[in-house]
């Protein structure tokens, strides 16, 4: 495997450093050893060794069905991988013994179909959260819920239901809800991808701005614009392993292996890139829903 | 209109077999049903005797002397027996759905059966069984409540069975995301349940929730098998003493309007509940 990616300057990082070392100011935020997923019969992943430093941006691209997603979940454990090991914050998340409830505290997610809980307010679902399971009270709560929506451009909101907004709105709520939790990293799967094109650019301008706040974010997602402006390093996946990886001048514009090409002139080609974009979407419904049963 | 011009011109290129347009066919059709019903309704009304019907549920005096008790004592107590029924039912049904869909296999058989015989066994034989076999399996014991802790006990379990599986469904039917987006904030499993998943699922099946408290409700007539006091009669039962007593139908009438009195406007609430649903989804 080519991840001998070059690691962003800021955060250099060594694999040899014990990442359960929390005192090691090197350490990477999010390390990934020898993942290995499979669906019965059927192996999403192949062996991935990603590092992701403190305050990193990586996007993490490639056509559906290659492993991105699962890959994603694997960090916070919604998928328990198969074999190999995942650390966040020099915690081993695929330790058997470890609190997940208290890894998953500590890492915010943010769903493609947003996932919002239909049945609270947009600020119930931002305190709801923080006071079953943060513990915080009532005036602390509605505190950080109105800082956060203010952060993603909703204060206006507070009181509207879910099934009332926009999908960037409702994903935009789901940014806030997950940053009022205080995540040390935050995950993205494809946080655009289910909406429609002209609110798009709300939801990348929030993350934009997460990212200049030294978020350290992990980014699946087709949105080539977003992550050659915003990330640090790009990781190409296909087939269930990292195919090449390294910052998006090299891997976007100036790609090393033939499959990067392939994938990125089909997403690239206007003539193309609904085509691939639409089988996208779907294929990678079609695996959730597979998933689900 | 075009639709119908262009079937007419059809029906006269081909040949008449019946010498009837398609128009003349529907009229015939619809004539003769109103024929067979007003005759049916004609036939009825001749040969019933109305006379000895009135004189056997129709006394108005008689019908006077019920009230206030009817509605003071017997309605009451009906609410009362089928609220803490359903009540009881309902905690015991979110338990057994709860552990229908557990990780734990002997938890899911056990409420996979405990299902399939309630469901199975007509009402009538649980308030036996809890009016006569509870007291003789554990002599000395008494169900905390008296006689509404027994109705409780013997309505909630039969509900329990049908509300599990119904509560069963709801929580299947709320999206697998919901539990992601909670579990991935930090909640537990049983957390989720609780503050996300539950309440959701709720939502999903008021309606069919109502329902069963309307079954409930019918259902509490077989009290009566319980062997209550003066002061516990409810509707049936009541409607019945009184109907022996005056040796008159009257009462069983009246005590049958006062279940309609509930059971429509509660049907009327449940399809009012069932159409909101159905929006929301949309």
């Amino acid at each position: 495997m080519s991840t001998e990616s070059t690691e962003s300057p800021e955060n250099p990082s060594s694999n040899r450093s014990d990442p359960s070392d929390p005192s090691n100011p090197s350490n990477p935020e999010i390390q990934v050893r020898g993942l290995h997923k499979s669906f019965g019969d059927n192996e999403v992943l192949r062996g991935i060794d990603l590092e992701i430093g403190r305050g990193e941006v990586v996007c993490v691209i490639g056509p559906s069905g290659s492993g991105k997603s699962t890959l994603l979940r694997c960090v916070n454990l919604l998928e328990e991988p198969t074999k190999g090991q995942v650390f966040v914050g020099g915690t081993e998340v695929t330790d058997p013994d470890v609190d997940i409830d208290a890894v998953r505290r500590r890492i915010g997610m943010v769903f493609q179909q947003f996932n919002l809980f239909p049945h609270l307010s947009v600020t119930e679902n931002l305190t709801l959260p923080q006071r079953r399971v943060l513990g915080r009270d009532k005036a602390r709560a509605a505190r950080v819920a109105a800082d956060n929506l203010q952060r993603v451009g909703l204060a206006e909101k507070a009181d509207a239901y879910p099934s009332s907004l926009s999908g960037g709105q409702q994903q935009r709520v789901a940014i806030a809800r997950a940053l009022a939790m205080g995540p040390e990293v935050m995950l993205f799967d494809e946080p655009t991808s289910a909406l429609d094109p002209e609110l798009v650019g709300d939801v990348l301008a929030v993350m934009r701005m997460l990212a200049n706040e030294g978020m350290t974010m992990m980014v699946v997602t087709h949105e080539m614009t977003f992550a050659r402006e915003v990330a640090d390093r790009v990781v190409f996946m296909d087939d269930g392993v990292i195919v090449e990886a390294g910052p998006p001048a090299q891997v976007i514009a100036n790609p090393a292996h033939e499959r990067t090409r392939h994938f990125l002139s089909r997403l690239l080609d206007p003539a193309m890139a609904d085509v691939e974009d639409d089988n996208g979407r779907e294929g990678d419904k079609g695996l959730k829903g597979d998933k689900g049963l | 209109m075009s639709g119908e011009a262009e079937a007419d011109t059809q029906v006269r290129i081909q040949p008449r077999k019946s010498g009837l347009t398609r128009r003349q066919k529907r009229a015939v059709s619809r004539g003769v049903q109103y024929v067979v019903f007003v005759a049916a309704l004609v036939a009825i009304g001749a040969s019933a005797d109305w006379g000895q019907l009135q004189n056997q549920f129709a006394q108005a005096d008689l019908a006077k002397q019920l009230f206030p008790d009817i509605i003071t004592l017997a309605l009451r107590n009906t609410v009362l027996y089928t609220l803490s029924g359903f009540v009881f039912g309902l905690v015991l049904g979110v338990v057994i759905a709860l552990m229908r869909l557990s990780s734990v296999g002997p938890y899911r058989w056990l409420a996979g059966v405990y299902i399939e015989i309630f469901r199975g066994l007509p009402a009538l034989l649980i308030f036996v069984f809890v009016g006569v076999g509870v007291p003789l399996a554990f002599p000395g014991t008494e169900i905390i409540g008296g006689t509404y802790g027994k109705v409780a006990l013997a309505l909630g379990l039969v509900a329990a069975a049908y509300m599990a599986e119904t509560i069963r469904a709801g929580i299947q039917a709320v999206p697998k995301g919901q539990t992601e987006a909670a579990r991935s904030l930090g909640f537990s499993h049983a957390r989720a349940m609780v503050s996300i998943i539950i309440p959701q699922a709720f939502r999903i099946v008021i309606p069919p929730l109502t329902n069963e408290l309307v079954l409930l409700f019918k259902d509490s007539s077989m009290v009566l098998f319980l062997g209550v006091t003066l002061e516990e009669r409810e509707l049936a039962k009541f409607g019945r003493d009184l109907a022996s007593q005056s040796a008159n139908s009257t009462p069983i009438l009246v005590a049958g309007l006062c279940y309609l009195l509930v059971t429509i406007p509660l049907g009327f609430v449940v399809r009012r509940l069932e159409a909101k649903a159905q929006e929301a989804t949309k």
